[in-house]
Formats: C-alpha cells, structure tokens, sequence
C-alpha cells in the first residue's frame, strides 16, 4: 500500500495505458505544455513526447470527431475535454457519430475511444463550470459511462475502458483530485459493469456516484452515530446501470436514498428510482426519497452553491424522514 | 463691422490640444482603475475574500480602455471572463464589480456570476462568458436585431486568441459579413490561449489575415498603446455604425500574470514575459504625457491616490454587502411576472 491522490492514481492509470499499448495516444485542450487542466497529464508529454501527449487547439467539435476517426482508424485514443461542460460543444460527435456508428452501419463499425472528462460543482466556479450533465451522456444507447468514485477506480477503469471496443466517457469529480488515500501498489484494472457495496448495512440503502459518493458515506456515518445503520451504494457504472445491486440491497433495507449531484428533473436519480419501483415496489416500508441539486444554474457566491448541492445533512434529514 | 475678429483658429486649436490632453489623462486613468483594481484583487484572493476562477487582464489595459472609450452609451459590449477592464472601461462601477467578486447581493450580478460572469443592463454589457468563443454568436445576434430595427448601434465583441479555433469564431464571422452586421470583433491576442501557444493551435498565425478571409477589413493593432487602440476603435466603429458592415481588430497584447490564479505558469520564457512587460501601456503613456508636459510633477501621484481611494471604497462597500437570502436561491431561473426586463 501506498499513499497516493486519485489524480495520481488517475496519472498512473495513463501511463499504464500509453506504455502498454502503443496505439494509445492522449489528446485535449492543455493536457500537454500546461500539464493538464487539473494536472493530471503533469510530466506525461516530458515522457511521452508530442505525438501521443497532443495539445489541442480550442476546437471541442473537431478533436472529439477526431478521436472518432482515430479510433476508427485502429488507434485507442484518450481524448480528454476539459469539462462536461464545454463537452456540450463536442455534444454532436459524441452522440450522432460515436454512439450511433456501429449501430448505423450494422455492426460494421465500431468505436474504441475513450473520452474522460471533469464534472461537478463545489469550487465557487458558477454556472459555465459546475454542471454534472453525465446524467444526459447516460441517456444514450450506445455510450458506456463511468463515475470512478475512490483510488482504485480511478486507477482501474481506464484500462478496461480502453479494451472495451466501444465509446466510454469516464468522469471525473473536479471535487476528487485532491482526495488521498491508501492504494495497493499493485492496483490494476477493475470491473466496469457492476455497482458496489461500499458500506454494508440493514435500515436503508443509500444510491451514489461520483462526487456523492462521499456525502453518502459521510452521512452513514452521521447516522450510526443515532443508531441508523445504513447500506451505502456506489453506481460506479452509469450507463448501463447495474440494476441488480442496488436493487438487491434495497430488497434488504426497505428503504431508499437516492443522492445525485444532477438536477432532479429527468435525473439519473430518476432513473434509478424508477428501477426501484419497477423491481421491488412491494418491499419497500416508505417512498423512495431523492436529494438533488437544486434547480439553478449552479451560483457563484459560496452560502448559495453549498444551498443549491446535496449536503451531508439533507441526507441524513431524507433518511430520517423514512422513519429509518 | 467685424473688423476686429478673434483669430479662430489658434484658439480652437488651443481648445481642441486640451480636450485631447485631457482625454489621454483620462485615458491613463481608466488604465490606472483597473489594474490597480486587479491588483488588489490578488490581495482578495490570497485571503479568499474572492473564490473561484480569477483572470486577471493585467498587461492588457489598453485593449479594454482604448475600445470602449470609441463606443457610445448605445453601443453593446459582450467580453469574455477576463473582463474586469472592460467592465471598469465601459462606466460599471467599481463598487459593482468588487461586490460581484465577493459574491454581494450588490454585485453586478447579485453574486450569481462573480469574476466570469459580469453583466450590467445598464451600460448593455451583455456579459463575461465563460466558454471561449461562446460570445461570437450572441454578439452576432445583437447586432442582427440592431440591423433589422435600423438602429445605427455597434456590437462590440472581445474574445482571445484562442477562440479562433472554435467552430463558433469562424460561423460568427461568416453570419456577420455574410449579413453586413455591425459587429466589432476585437481579438485580444496574448500569444496564449492558457497554456498552449499560438503557434501550436493555429496553422496560420496571422490572425486578421484569417479574419480577412471572410472579406472582413481587418486591422492589427499594437495592444500595448492605448492612444492607437483608440484611434483604430474609433475608425473602425465609426464604419461599422454607418452600414459599412463587420470589421475585426487583432489587438497584440500579453497577459503579465499566469492564466488565472490556478495556473503556475510552466509554459512561458521568462524572458518573454519581462520583454512584453518593458511594454506595459501604463508607463509608456506616462512617459509619452510627461515628455509632452500634459503631466506635471505630482499629477500621477494625485491620479493614482485619487484611484487607491476609489479601490478602497470599493472594497469598503463589497464587505459590507450583504449575502443574498437563500430563499432566493431559485429566483430568475425564469423571469418574474413582474420583471421589467432590460430594454434591448
Ligand atoms: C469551450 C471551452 N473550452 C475550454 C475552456 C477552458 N478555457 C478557459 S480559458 C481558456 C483559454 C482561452 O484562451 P484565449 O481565448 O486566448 O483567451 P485568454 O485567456 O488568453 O484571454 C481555456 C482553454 C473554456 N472555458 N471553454
Ligand atoms: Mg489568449
């Protein structure tokens, strides 16, 4: 074991990947001189050179298409966008052309690219930096989605990603990079299907991913405090969903709490919850309960944003109210 | 009788040397606001008074200053998120902007936008936005809906040299000339788009010629000189008011600091940075008024207290602003009933 932060473990999950497999190449805005965005491609073009650590021009459109054809053209890019948010500029290629390629020509072509990307709010960046909109990206067939939560998904599901001959978006919490934590030092490649577990309890099941994974667990622990004892579920996979293991522990604890940093309307909180009623409506002892963000285009000033995001305490408050 | 008339012109003449004299000191002035006003943002930060992203135009003044002061109260403004200048330039109160940027409900923006997002209806200042290049279009549809009510207006768009890349630089471009709008393009080119250099993200590095390939009349400008921004602003606005359609200014500055307080800088020559700085356009004017006596002994040092005392105040009134009331979290998502909306 070792100490480590998820950028690093997100760093050496690259490397592995550009060092293993030759047709890999990383490409984006910044990724290369500047060191990345969030820093997690620091020192990578000082290793790797310029051909496969590839600064972008500001062209979200035309490097994501072009990762489409790379892809095509038997290369296994990385293609990282700065944010979610300014992925809405490459929002065409990734659903007209990756998503739909093989499909469209009857199985004959598909597209191995991975594309990471940051979400999340909780920086004071407003409205045209904070959004988490992989909730859309988890909408289309076609699309594989992946929200790494701890170390060993951040250090895991890249590799699987890329062997999978599919399009993957992986996001990334801008929240999580800093985070530090224990990884094995042999960590590798993880599942990319199913949900997991992260805390075992009895009295009610709480959903997350990503960047609420943490509220949830923080929460949990809140609540043992009292006497709650609280089952804790990360999605890791957005689409497809791992219905069955949420759906299973629900069947467990009676109870569901359903924590998305996405708006509430037509949310993966949405979906998720539909699941649970579709599946084990008759198991459960109260309504499935929801917290969100609230429907704002996420403010500046500080006491608003921590108003408008799921807090540990309106967790704690949903879970009360089940009578849990 | 009019035999003894007054010879005209040496006193018009003596009128107009000291309306012009006058002007560059309002000129050094406006440059002074601002960077000293970002200075003190720096301060701010380093105490988290101001949070989130901060981009700081100290080094290009001149561009934010020389523009506005060719546009008329009529005029729109759309600018990027390194706007504090252009938002001082365009006549937003510093206490405004300082109140925004401490996320005060007597902000600009009521604190919703902060840094990035300053808007001001009043001076039609139609934003701060944050995804690079994303202003072109809106500055192109302001300037449609002035071209089809014939308002004799000017749009004045900033952007960086980085959003020349984006698919939206080149569908504004071709809209603006194609329809013959009356859309300023003002192109702050600082040689860096954060961290990638120019020369690694355009195949042609000539930006006006680029911009002149829409049939677009395209100047550079040295960015640096405040006195020749103006004069090219004021000619160019001049052309675009009167129906002679788009025209684009490549204004060649340079950004003194990192891209934002984030940014550690790793990407730039030292050498480079202290030559651009030896430019500075606060200096060069200062010199340029002195050698031409407009500035005497004591006048800069009077300028900028009567600036320091403007900062504090403004600082003053950004700390004892108040935070909005969360119960208005969720106000102006959509409009009030009761909203008056800005006038167009
Ligand atoms: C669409 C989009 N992509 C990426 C970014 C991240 N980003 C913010 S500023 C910036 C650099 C822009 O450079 P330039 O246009 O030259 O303006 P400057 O910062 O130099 O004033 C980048 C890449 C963004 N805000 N929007
Ligand atoms: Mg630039």
């Amino acid at each position: 074991m070792s100490t480590t932060t998820y950028r690093e473990a997100m760093r050496q999950a690259i490397r592995e990947a550009l060092i293993s497999d030759d047709r890999v190449f990383l490409m984006g805005e910044d990724v290369g001189h500047y060191g990345g965005c969030y820093a997690v491609s620091l020192g990578l073009l000082e290793e790797f050179g310029a051909e496969r650590i590839r600064d972008t021009p500001l062209s979200e459109s035309g490097f994501v298409g072009a990762g489409i054809g790379a892809a095509l053209g038997g290369m296994r890019p990385i293609v990282e966008i700065m944010t979610v948010n300014f992925s809405l500029l490459a929002l065409d290629q990734i659903v007209n052309s990756a998503a739909t390629m093989l499909y469209m020509s009857g199985g004959q072509f598909n597209v191995p690219l991975v594309i990471r990307m940051t979400t999340g709010a909780g920086r004071q960046l407003a409205a045209q930096h904070s959004h988490s909109l992989e909730g859309w990206y988890a909408h289309v067939p076609g699309l594989r989605v992946l929200a790494p939560a701890t170390l060993e998904d951040a250090r895991g599901m890249l590799g699987p990603a890329l062997e999978d001959p599919d399009p993957v978006l992986i996001f990334e919490h801008g929240g999580l990079y800093n985070v530090e934590g224990e990884l094995a030092d042999d960590a590798g490649p993880v599942d990319i299907t199913t949900a997991a577990v992260r805390r075992p309890g009895t009295d009610v099941t709480i959903v997350a991913y990503g960047g609420t994974l943490r509220t949830a667990l923080t929460a949990a622990e809140h609540l043992a405090a009292d006497g709650v004892d609280a089952e804790v579920v990360d999605l890791r996979c957005l689409r497809p969903l791992d219905t069955a293991t949420f759906v299973a522990s629900v069947a467990r604890t009676h109870r569901a709490v359903i924590v998305d940093e996405g708006w509430r309307t037509g949310s993966l909180s949405a979906e998720v919850s539909a699941r649970i009623v579709e599946e084990v409506f008759y198991d459960l002892d109260a309504p499935v309960s929801r917290v969100c963000s609230v429907e704002v285009p996420m403010p500046y000033a500080k006491h608003l944003e921590d108003e408008a995001l799921p807090q540990v305490a309106d967790v704690v408050d949903a879970v009360r109210r089940l009578g849990a | 009788m009019t035999k003894d008339l007054p010879e005209p012109d040496t006193g018009a003449q003596f009128t107009r040397a000291c309306a012009e004299n006058d002007h560059k000191v309002h000129l050094l002035r406006q440059m002074v606001r601002i960077r000293r006003f970002e200075e003190r943002c720096v301060e701010l930060y380093s105490r988290s008074a101001i949070r989130g992203f901060l981009h700081l135009g100290i080094g290009e003044e001149a561009c934010a200053v020389g523009v506005l002061e060719a546009l008329l109260p009529e005029d729109a403004v759309v600018a990027t998120y390194r706007e504090h200048g252009h938002v001082l330039a365009r006549g937003v109160s510093m206490r405004a902007t300082m109140a925004e940027l401490e996320g005060k409900v007597e902000g600009c923006s009521r604190g919703r936008g902060g840094s990035m997002h300053l808007f001001d209806a009043a001076t039609r200042f139609y934003g701060g936005n944050a995804i690079v290049g994303g202003g072109l279009p809106l500055a192109v549809g302001l300037a449609l809906a002035d071209h089809l009510q014939g308002r004799p207006r000017v749009t004045a768009c900033f952007f960086g040299d980085g959003a020349v890349a984006e698919g939206e630089f080149h569908e504004s471009m071709n809209l603006a000339a194609l329809w013959h709008l009356p859309v300023l393009f003002c192109c702050e080119n600082n040689l860096y788009a954060m961290g990638t250099a120019l020369e690694l993200t355009e195949s042609e590095t000539d930006l006006s010629l680029k911009a002149s390939s829409y049939r677009m009349p395209s100047w550079e400008v040295d960015g640096m000189d405040v006195i020749a921004v103006e004069d090219a602003a004021r000619h160019a606005a001049e052309v675009v008011r009167t129906g002679g359609g788009p025209h684009f200014l490549e204004l060649r500055t340079y950004r003194f600091r990192a891209h934002s307080m984030y940014d550690s800088d790793r990407y730039r020559d030292k050498a480079e940075i202290e030559g651009w700085k030896s430019r500075d356009p606060i200096p060069a004017l200062v010199e340029r008024l002195r050698a031409s006596g407009v500035l005497a002994d004591g006048d800069l040092e009077r300028l900028e207290a009567e600036v320091d005392a403007e900062v504090d105040d403004a600082v003053a009134f950004a700390e004892a602003g108040t935070d909005e009331a969360v119960e208005d979290l969720e106000r102006f998502v959509t409009s009030e009933p009761v909203q008056r909306l800005a006038s167009p």
